[in-house]
């Protein structure tokens, strides 16, 4: 009886074992040939422009066939930290409320919310952004301020820009509202991972419910913290529709605060479509094989941030 | 008693299915450009109505430059387009079939002006040399002399120009900037047409609806739609100065006589700034793509599919230009039908004429 459930076993843990590296290598494949095919297609692009100079090129003109990715790549980089950073210290201040200060019903009822947050669709949160946020931006926030300038800050109103509502500020400020959620949420499950032995130590030496956070919990939390803001951070980097929706889609350099800009994905998804020379089309895949590239990075650099902050880690 | 219901209905759908599959239909397959997307769609249900199901068009909007990637690589029966084929691109086309490669306009497009501008309606008229200067960002305010002369006795506002364009790459864009590189030497120098252009200002937004959108909730805001969007969406939109000199509203009939042009040969020819005095001058036409050997492109399986192609690309030239100011799509003026039916008569399978009989008795 024993020897052939044995038996059993042994065969169900080879073909299981089996069954699950060929999954797991389809996946891994596919992600290589992703790879691989946004790199062949991004040859072209790459060899006339050359890599330094599509990364750099400040033109994106489909008309005379010269691409330079610059501008989207700018706008990407300073819309998704700039909404991180906007987005980092409320979501902290969410989590640590949730996990240490909150009764549980109250914490139970924030952690629902944001989860409810984070299951919004990009594009639901775009056209409230199109219809209600940038209006009300323009009509509350940016007209008032930009009259201001023109009127007592002249040399300030060339940075400002247009305030039409469409634009880079807009577009940042619903991406960290879109990533409050992630922030959250993982720095909220590193705070509560953190052992109890660590607060009861800190209660122990006398510490307040303050003083117990800062030298006992944050301290070991701080990788799952980080970590999980570098791939908030990779999530802003991708998000794409609400982006399109909002930021005004100008393939210029982003110069102005209230004025139009591009991020990678969005010019993707904007002339993807209609792309009919060739050469437009793979600038485009070319754009994207670098976008997979950052992404990879950043997910990577999240790894290594989690592996490295635990705290008896720091030699290592 | 449910069960009974599903078996009756299941029993019904199968029966439905048996009468399809009786009669042996033809599967044709388009794709390309999405404006002309409702016009085709609507055409293939009145041909599968007028033919018994005989004949299934299944057009597939994948934008321009899909439909034209498709039609060269033969996945397809026709392509549909809003960009003529390129001089490379019908090179490609000619190598791939050792024949020519048709642009067969089906419809045309038209672009209006629209604005939101408090106290302005519409019937504001506008030249190409003013919108020119509004869309490079060197006309800046409503209330600019240009305009101003344009439009005698408006009183026009003292605010800022918002301009919004296309995000998105699309014909509309094409045949916007193809006017304003016609009227204005600077334009086509500094900026020039095409699907996508590297606008020197303004604000992006995604397809017809969303310039329309952006458009209705900004003051000051001048863009360009179809006219079917600015109507639907209660927008203002602009009469157009044309290159006769007359004040043109945006029509069907208007966008009509623009095409009602001598055309070249090949049809590969942009209408904006037309001649015609009743011409409203931004427009330009949408076309369908086939080769002239149809047994060269790999997507035909046989002859009979291939004269059933022919026979409904015949046919959306003719009787299916009816149906077409029903859906808000301007038809095509005689010109072109006639252009097109000499080029369907030319069609071959195997090196046979086959397309001459289909054509003889439509003109």
């Amino acid at each position: 009886m024993r020897s052939l459930a044995n038996k059993g076993s042994r065969f169900g843990d080879t073909a299981f074992l089996t069954l699950l590296t060929v999954l797991g290598l389809v996946v891994v494949g596919l992600g290589v040939l992703m790879a691989w095919t946004l790199g062949k297609e991004a040859a072209d692009p790459l060899s006339r422009f050359g890599l330094f100079g599509f990364l750099t090129g400040t033109k994106w003109d489909p008309v005379s066939g010269v691409f330079g990715a610059w501008p989207v790549i700018l706008g990407t980089l300073i819309t998704s930290s700039a909404a991180l950073l906007l987005s980092f210290l409320p979501a902290i201040g969410l989590a640590i409320l949730s996990a240490e200060y909150a009764p549980r019903w109250l914490a139970t009822g924030i952690d629902y919310v944001v989860d409810l947050l984070a299951a919004i669709p990009s594009v639901v949160l775009g056209i409230w952004g199109i219809l209600v946020l940038a209006p009300a931006l323009r009509d509350n926030v940016y007209r008032p301020i930009y009259l201001w300038a023109t009127e007592n800050a002249p040399g300030q109103a060339a940075w400002l820009g247009n305030p039409t509502g469409y634009g880079l500020i807009t577009a940042t400020l619903v991406l960290a509202l879109m990533i409050v959620p992630y922030t959250t949420a993982l720095a909220r499950d590193a705070i509560r991972l953190v052992p109890s032995e660590q607060r009861e130590a800190a209660w122990g030496l006398g510490a307040t419910r303050w003083e117990v956070l800062r030298v006992a919990v944050l301290p070991y939390a701080r990788g799952g913290i980080t970590a999980g803001a570098v791939l908030s951070f990779g999530r802003a980097l991708g998000e794409t529709i609400a982006v399109a929706m909002l930021i005004g889609n100008s393939v210029r350099l982003p110069l102005t605060l209230f004025g139009p800009a591009s991020t990678m994905p969005s010019i993707i998804v904007n002339e993807f479509r209609e792309a009919v020379d060739n050469l437009h089309l793979n600038s485009l895949l070319a754009v994207g094989f670098f976008l997979f590239i950052i992404s990879l990075i950043v997910n990577l650099a999240a790894a290594w941030v989690q592996r490295r902050l635990v705290p008896g880690n720091e030699g290592s | 008693m449910t069960k009974n219901l599903a078996s009756f209905v299941l029993a019904a759908c199968l029966a439905v299915g048996s009468i399809g599959a009786a009669q042996t239909s033809v599967d044709i397959t388009g794709a390309g450009a999405s404006f002309p997307a409702p016009l085709i769609a609507s055409w293939a249900d009145l041909y599968r109505d007028a033919t018994n199901g005989a004949v299934l068009v299944n057009y597939q909007s994948i934008g321009s430059g899909g439909g034209i990637r498709n039609f060269i690589d033969q996945t397809v029966h026709f392509g549909a387009t809003e960009a003529f084929l390129n001089d490379e691109q019908l090179a490609a086309a000619r190598a791939g079939s050792g024949g020519e490669a048709y642009n067969l306009p089906v419809t045309l497009a038209d672009v209006v002006i629209t604005f939101n501008v408090p106290g302005l309606e519409t019937g504001l008229i506008f030249d190409g040399e003013v919108l020119a200067g509004i869309f490079s960002g060197e006309i800046l305010t409503w209330d600019d002399a240009a305009l101003a002369a344009l439009n005698p006795g408006v009183e026009l506002p003292h605010m800022l120009i918002n301009v919004v364009h296309r995000a998105d790459g699309s014909g509309t864009t094409n045949i916007f900037t193809s006017y304003l590189s016609a009227v204005s030497p600077t334009w086509a120098s500094k900026v020039g047409a095409g699907t996508a252009v590297a606008w020197p200002t303004g604000v992006g937004a995604s397809g017809n609806e969303g310039v329309a959108g952006l458009i209705n909730n900004t003051p000051g805001t001048i863009g360009y739609n179809s006219l079917v969007y600015a109507t639907l969406n209660d927008i203002s939109y602009g009469y157009m100065l044309n290159a006769a000199g007359n004040v043109i509203a945006p029509s069907l009939e208007a966008t009509s006589a623009a095409g009602d042009v001598p055309l070249p040969e090949d049809t590969r020819v942009l209408i904006v700034n037309t001649a015609h005095p009743e011409g409203y001058p931004i427009s330009g036409f949408t076309w369908a793509l086939f080769y002239e050997n149809a047994d060269a492109n790999k997507a035909f399986t046989s002859r009979a599919q291939a004269e059933e192609a022919v026979r409904f690309l015949a046919w959306m030239t003719t009787a299916g230009q009816e149906f077409s100011p029903l859906l808000d799509f301007a038809p095509l003026p005689k010109a072109a039908v006639d252009s097109n039916l000499d080029r369907l008569a030319q069609v071959k399978w195997q090196g046979e004429n086959i397309g001459a009989a289909i054509v003889e008795g439509l003109r």
